[in-house]
């Protein structure tokens, strides 16, 4: 009888990564709604200390993959030695982070366990003893509430980065540490990290950040962008732009949000000289908070914005960046 | 080299959401349907190697009829020929079901490559390349914005960006690659292009001729169900932040912010 909730954690150069918290932390709820134990994974090199801490968030037991060979991710190497565990433990739901590691993990592991895969969403609950989550569709322009059939175990769902609560640590809470076996040789032909290129060290990805300035085409060039990175810089965030400001060459194309780019959901979005089209409303409606900068009274970003400012954003941004700096002294 | 590229039709990412009086679906009626805007990416890769290595561009599509269209766009891009994986036992399919149609339609093809888009912007899922890999049991290489094939064309290498960093990913072939952004300015099909592609061969497969068990597919066999859509939470506008001058309303917002919002 599968039993018992699962998550994934994650961990980057041995850190264990923020995701890994979010997810510990509504495996934990989800846990208690069934009345079973909760159970975190986690694979990489040397990792094995740093994975006792998530305990505090809720484990019961981690489980750790330790091994030269899973120190980058590849779904390649993980997928079978997840596939091992679940397997082994037979978990009832199994919860990873819809981070890039975690949407690509998922979708070869479900396949691989021929379940049904609840891909990003923003949240879970337990109705008649099974597993129940809420997905943005269509980037957001319509929710889909999904469940899973009786065959369909492990339960299997990625959650959104930066939506679900994380826990009070505990630290009087701890839990044993138990080796997983690492046998990556499924008979399948891998592929491998070459090389890892650092482009802008520290740069989180836009669908984790947790703040996000972006511009559109009103920054008028390359260098216009100047003032919103700064703004980022000042309130530890990170900088997003339409496609209008990405398609000019602007911007790398990783930086785009919307439907055809990244969707986010940060605490905070910020977007400057962005009028508010369909395609790009659909990537950050579902931010907590939206600010708004533009000098056209009727553009439709304002409709969705918390707090507009109707002005040229070149007057406004310099200022609100040494503004910010003060409040948050 | 022989590449694939997998064809999703999407509503064009201009249309406005509707839930139909199923609550399960979306309102079908006035949406015109397009490309996946990654599989346009993935199409353009395919004929790029084509044009580079010579061999053969085969469009692979699973859906209704109506599929047809975004195939024939495919051909008129540049393809030769395509296949619709087509049977009314599909309807209602979960990315699960729609991965083991594709992998069957398209396993005893000898590809070298497989293209597929990093994720629909309908359902907004990632999940039928990974899938197809996967059922395929060949090395899949996630969202990338640069592909090289080696010379001998045995192998590729593909750039993944990833939180700051750009990870080389290398596999060799037959593999199979999930389009990002970034990896190329798709073409425009030409009015030649257009013409040609009507002579082009375009073959359709149901389950049974792909010898699969139409109880497996469809609404039914989904292992991920849907209970029900609804429109999103809706976001009323805000406040206009007022001021005599831009310093003015930059502290005003700073301290809104801070003490109203409390996100800074
Ligand atoms: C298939 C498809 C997919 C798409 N996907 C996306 C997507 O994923 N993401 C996306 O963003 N778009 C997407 N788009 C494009 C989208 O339709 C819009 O064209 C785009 O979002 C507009 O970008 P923008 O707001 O930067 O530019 P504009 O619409 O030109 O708006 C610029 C704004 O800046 C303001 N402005 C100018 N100067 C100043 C100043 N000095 N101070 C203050 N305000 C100023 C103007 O008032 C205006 O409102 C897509 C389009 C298509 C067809
Ligand atoms: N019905 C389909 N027909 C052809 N290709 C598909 C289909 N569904 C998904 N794909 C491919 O898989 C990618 C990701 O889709 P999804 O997993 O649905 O987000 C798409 O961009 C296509 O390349």
């Amino acid at each position: 009888m599968a039993q018992g909730v699962m998550v994934i954690a994650e961990q980057r150069g041995g850190e264990i990564h923020k995701i890994s918290n979010e997810v510990t932390s509504e495996g934990r709820r989800l846990a208690d709604a069934l009345g079973q134990d909760l159970t975190t994974v986690v694979l990489g090199s040397g990792v094995k200390d740093k994975a006792a801490a998530l305990a505090r968030y809720g484990a019961d037991k981690i489980i750790a993959a330790d091994d030269p060979q899973l120190e980058n991710y590849t779904s390649d190497a993980y997928v079978p030695v997840i596939a091992e565990i679940v397997k082994a433990n037979e978990p009832a739901v199994l919860l990873l982070g819809a981070s890039s590691m975690g949407k690509d993990l998922s979708a070869r592991l479900s396949a691989r366990l021929g379940v049904g895969m609840a891909q990003d969403c923003v949240s879970f609950a337990v109705e008649d003893g099974k597993l129940t989550a809420v997905r943005p569709i269509y980037a957001g322009k319509a929710y889909a509430k999904v469940t899973f059939s009786d065959d369909s175990l492990p339960q299997m769902a990625t959650a959104r980065p930066n939506v679900l609560a994380v826990n009070e640590p505990d630290a009087g809470r701890s839990a044993d540490v138990v080796d997983a076996p690492v046998n990556l040789d499924d008979g399948q032909s891998k592929a491998k990290v070459a090389e890892v290129v650092v482009d802008e060290s520290g740069k989180v990805d836009l669908t984790e950040a947790d703040k996000i300035v972006s511009g559109g085409r009103g920054m008028k060039g390359p260098e216009g962008f100047q003032v919103l990175e700064e703004l980022a810089a000042a309130i530890g965030g990170s900088v997003g732009a339409s496609r209008s400001a990405v398609g000019a060459g602007w911007r790398s194309h990783t930086d785009q949000v919307g439907q055809t780019g990244k969707v986010v959901s940060p605490n905070l979005y910020v977007a400057c000289g962005i009028s508010g089209a369909i395609q790009h409303l659909a990537g950050m409606s579902t931010s907590k908070v939206i600010v708004a900068i533009n000098k056209d009274p009727d553009a439709p970003i304002f409709q969705k914005a918390d707090y507009g400012v109707v002005d040229d954003l070149f007057k406004v941004v310099p200022p609100l960046t040494e503004e910010v700096k003060k409040v948050m002294a | 080299m022989k590449i694939i590229a997998c064809v999703k039709q999407v509503p064009d990412t201009e249309t406005q959401i509707k839930v139909a009086p199923d609550g399960t679906s979306i309102a079908q009626d006035g949406i015109k349907w397009v490309m996946n805007p990654y599989d346009e990416f993935g199409v353009e890769e395919a004929l790029r190697l084509k044009e580079k290595f010579g061999g053969e561009v085969i469009v692979v599509g699973l859906g209704p009829k109506r599929v047809t269209e975004s195939l024939r766009t495919a051909l008129a891009m540049g393809a030769d020929k395509a296949i619709l994986v087509t049977d009314d036992a599909l309807e209602g399919s979960d990315a699960l079901a729609v991965a083991r149609a594709l992998a069957a339609a398209v396993k005893d093809l000898e590809f070298d490559l497989i293209l597929a888009g990093q994720r629909g912007v309908d359902d907004d899922q990632g999940l039928v390349g990974a899938s197809l890999a996967e059922f395929l049991g060949i090395p899949h290489l996630p969202v990338i914005t640069k592909l090289e094939a080696s010379e001998d064309g045995k192998s590729v290498k593909a750039n993944r960006p990833v939180e700051g960093k750009t990870l080389v990913l290398e596999a060799a072939l037959p593999a199979l690659v999930t389009a990002q952004k970034g990896l190329n300015e798709p073409r425009y099909a030409s009015l030649p292009g257009i013409m040609k592609a009507k002579k082009k061969p375009l073959e359709e497969k149901s389950l049974a001729d792909l010898g699969l068990d139409a109880s497996e597919f469809g609404t039914g066999a989904r292992k991920l169900k849907v209970i029900e859509l609804t429109p999103p939470p809706e976001r009323q506008a805000g406040k206009i932040v007022e001021g005599e001058s831009p310093e003015e309303k930059a502290a005003a917002l700073a301290k809104l912010l801070h003490d109203e919002a409390k996100v800074i």
